[in-house]
């Protein structure tokens, strides 16, 4: 469904992204980790076009992107911070993206809405919100309109141990549904449960990208984290990042 | 989208701070000033300093706080050009609509004719031109202390420092016939262009002298009045695209 193409992207002195080619293909779940500043959310925000790559090519349903906003419609995307304007209200963000789509209204995906229980609050404004609320929100409405391929960053950053339960279910229920997922998290036992590929990235190079059962099989480790590590030790790569995932893990 | 946009700053307290602002000031002044002329001069003044510097400022804090907005607008089936026009057309319909309420009405009340119509007008055309300067600021600088302090500093250059430059034109080459060049110099700020094509509606021009009346002779005119109108397009249209173009290329 995505396809990227020897992908590059500078920003002055960082070489953001370096390279980088990947197929993503419907029904997976992939995560994409590696450590901050790797050109995770750079890698994503191309895929969405905020970021306007210097060289390389992104296919999206078999469509080169190129300015055209009409491929975003098959998109979800849920952003590692939702701030919205302060006066805008839950329900007016909703009905204005409704505007904007022009979607049929039985086509919409509400279930989300219904369980973060976000009709209470459709009249409060944006600005009276806790973070995790406007987490929710931004969740809900990444599913709001049933695209194909969902992109999600840091998606349970934020919120609680249940919301965090109910957003993975419904991650996996689209799985099933045969939709493209993109998850960059840094809580691995949280992409345990979900991813189906894993992607890992350091200073912008894609170092692998390998079926979570592969490298369960290579390394013998059930858990992502531990798996990971192992990996990242045979390959010599500077591993602190991921000890200091596990070690927080531990506890 | 521009319509949420509006519904939006139609709420923030700044907008409502602007426009009680500018209708008490405009109401005590036609109040105080049994001349309704010398009221006029004064609001005036206080229109060409104040509606351009509150459009400039507050259109850069509004781009730089809905930023992570507009990435996730960018993330919809939806242009970048429509993005930042509707962003554009709610800053600047509301900024008016602010303007309208706080010196249009009490003007309306206290002089309709056609300076005040010229003072409606010029208003309305400064908040354009200076909300579209502004855009254009921010869309160019990443950081926000830095678009607001350009912003801010575009402001100085408009409000303060072009005056004092012109008149050490003025000073430097006085033997020589200047008043072509100043009518070229005052189109290219849109304060003074403001400036003048008011305070000749106020038949004050007598008092400028010989410039006075070649002013009076060019934008008394029809002709005149084109080339203002035309001139004020001009510092509309041309950030504005400027401001489009560069948004288009940017990573956000």
């Amino acid at each position: 469904m995505i396809r990227i193409e020897h992908l590059n992207k500078r920003f002055k002195k960082l070489q953001a992204l370096n390279d980088v080619t990947a197929t993503f293909e419907k029904g997976h779940v992939i995560s994409l980790i590696g450590p901050n500043g790797s050109g995770k959310t750079t890698l994503i925000k191309s895929i969405l076009g905020t970021v306007k790559p210097n060289s390389g090519k992104i296919f999206v349903d078999g469509e080169q992107i190129n300015g055209d906003p009409s491929y975003r419609r098959n998109i979800g995307y849920m952003p590692q911070i939702g701030r919205y304007p302060d006066n805008m209200k839950i329900g007016h963000l909703f009905s204005m993206m409704k505007d904007i789509r022009n979607e049929n209204e039985e086509k919409l995906d509400t279930d989300l809405i219904v369980k973060f229980n976000l009709i209470s609050l459709f009249d409060k404004p944006m600005r009276t919100l806790s973070g995790g609320t406007r987490q929710k929100v931004s969740a809900a409405f990444a599913f709001y309109f049933d695209p194909q391929i969902l992109i999600l960053d840091e998606p349970t950053a934020g919120l609680d141990p249940l919301s965090s339960e109910v957003l993975k279910d419904k991650i996996l229920a689209e799985k099933k549904k045969d939709k493209l997922v993109l998850i960059t998290s840094h809580v691995l036992s949280d992409l345990d449960e979900l991813a189906t590929d894993v992607m890992y990235m350091q200073e912008g190079k894609m170092e692998f990208f390998k079926p979570i059962e592969t490298i369960r099989k290579e390394t013998g480790e059930m858990k992502l984290g531990k798996a990971i590590a192992r990996m990242m030790k045979s390959r010599q790569l500077g591993s602190l990042w991921i000890d200091e995932a596990n070690k927080i893990e531990r506890r | 989208m521009s319509r949420y946009v509006l519904y939006d700053i139609f709420r923030s307290k700044v907008i409502i701070a602007y426009t009680l602002f500018l209708f008490i000031i405009s109401m005590s002044l036609f109040r105080m000033e049994e001349n309704s002329g010398k009221a006029m001069l004064s609001l005036l003044n206080i229109v060409l300093i104040v509606v351009p510097l509150i459009s400039m400022v507050f259109s850069t804090i509004h781009y730089y706080n809905s930023y992570e907005f507009i990435e996730l607008m960018l993330s919809q089936p939806m242009s970048r050009t429509r993005i930042i026009l509707s962003e554009y057309a709610g800053v600047a319909i509301s900024l008016i609509v602010g303007y309208l309420v706080g010196v249009g009405i009490p003007l309306l009340v206290f002089s309709p004719d056609a300076t005040g119509y010229a003072m409606i007008g010029t208003g309305c055309f400064l908040t354009l031109i200076f909300t579209s300067i502004a855009f254009w600021a921010s869309v160019k600088s990443r950081d926000k202390a830095r678009g607001i302090g350009f912003a801010l500093l575009l402001w100085f250059y408009f409000a303060l420092i072009y005056d004092g430059l012109i008149l050490l034109i003025l000073f430097t080459f006085s033997d020589y016939p200047l008043e072509k060049l100043t009518l070229l110099l005052s189109a290219l700020n849109p304060i003074d262009l403001g400036r003048i094509f008011i305070m000749l509606k106020m038949d004050v021009s007598a008092l400028m002298g010989y410039t006075g009346a070649l002013y009076e002779d060019f934008f008394g005119s029809f002709r005149g009045m084109i080339f203002t109108m035309g001139v004020m397009f001009v510092w509309i249209a041309v950030p504005l695209f400027g401001a489009v173009r560069s948004f288009k290329k940017k990573d956000l």
